[in-house]
């Protein structure tokens, strides 16, 4: 009972706040929505049992991909409105319609059809957290480590793409010598 | 009521959508990467559902490297768009479709 009341209302709230974040013409809403979002996903995790998915959840998405997505909109002229051209959302909404049952119906048909035998069956005496430990570490120890590698990769390209000219800070100087620092880049 | 694998399935199909929509109706490229994360988010929804109800936990490691991708794909991807506003001041997408050589 418990389950189905929290089921529904995290559906509708999630469903709800996703809405927002792709129709919204202002691009803060979209983020403060995508957030809530994301929080109100890790509920979903925590009802199916996934309490480390749960945590990680919110730390990393909510705490550090939206927090990147906020630093990243400081750069950009987000203040003014959005230019939407939509030729015809009718089209443009059955075709989503149309490619997410055809995806999904791809992907689920050997789940439906129940021939699905668990590999790493999970143990009923230890934790969710412990029970990751074990898998994470023996059988997928190397797309773990693969997945390091990933991320160092993805750090140093942020830091080489966006980290150019960081050697002249703007907010230290003053006028004058801001205004000289845009006629040298202009030469 | 029984909250069966179903219902996490038809959830996840719905957010599915709604991300694929947003993909298809937006310009701003920053608005673009929002859809994109709604679709990840809507996949795992369906790793987790999946684990919990076969009682494996593939599922669960699944979702953790898909989400340690879109970690490293949101780092990547908004290095990639400062430069692009940097040089034409615009992160439209029709601007980016037509290739000046």
């Amino acid at each position: 009972m418990f389950e189905a009341v929290s089921f529904y209302l995290f559906a509708f709230l999630v469903i709800v706040s996703f809405w927002i974040a792709v129709t919204t013409s202002q691009a803060l809403y979209a983020l403060t929505a995508l957030a809530a979002g994301m929080i109100l996903i890790s509920g979903f995790y925590f009802t199916l049992g996934a309490d480390f998915l749960g945590a990680i959840q919110i730390i990393v998405y909510s705490g550090a991909v939206l927090a990147l997505y906020a630093f990243g909109m400081m750069f950009f002229d987000t203040t003014r409105e959005i230019k939407e051209k939509n030729p015809n959302g009718l089209i443009v909404g059955t075709l989503a319609v149309l490619a997410t049952l055809l995806t999904i119906a791809i992907v689920a048909a050997p789940i439906v059809s129940q021939n699905i035998v668990a590999f790493y069956p999970s143990v009923e005496s230890v934790g969710n957290t412990q029970q990751i430990g074990l898998v994470l570490f023996t059988k997928y120890l190397v797309p773990f480590e693969v997945a390091a590698v990933m991320l160092l990769v993805a750090m140093i390209a942020g830091i080489v793409l966006a980290g150019k000219k960081m050697d002249v800070s703007l907010t230290k100087m003053a006028e004058d010598e801001i205004e000289e620092h845009k006629a040298q880049e202009l030469n | 009521m029984e909250i069966t694998l179903n219902h996490y399935l038809v959830l996840a199909t719905i957010l599915f959508g709604i991300g694929l929509y947003g993909v298809m109706r937006r310009k701003n490229l920053l608005m673009l990467f929002f859809a994109t994360e709604i679709l990840l988010n809507s996949v795992n929804i369906g790793f987790a559902a999946i684990s919990h109800y076969y009682g494996d936990l593939t599922g669960q490691m699944f979702a953790f490297f898909v989400i340690a991708i879109a970690a490293s794909e949101v780092a990547v991807g908004l290095g990639l768009l400062i430069v692009w506003y940097k040089r034409h001041n615009n992160i439209d997408l029709d601007e980016m479709s037509l290739m000046r050589g």
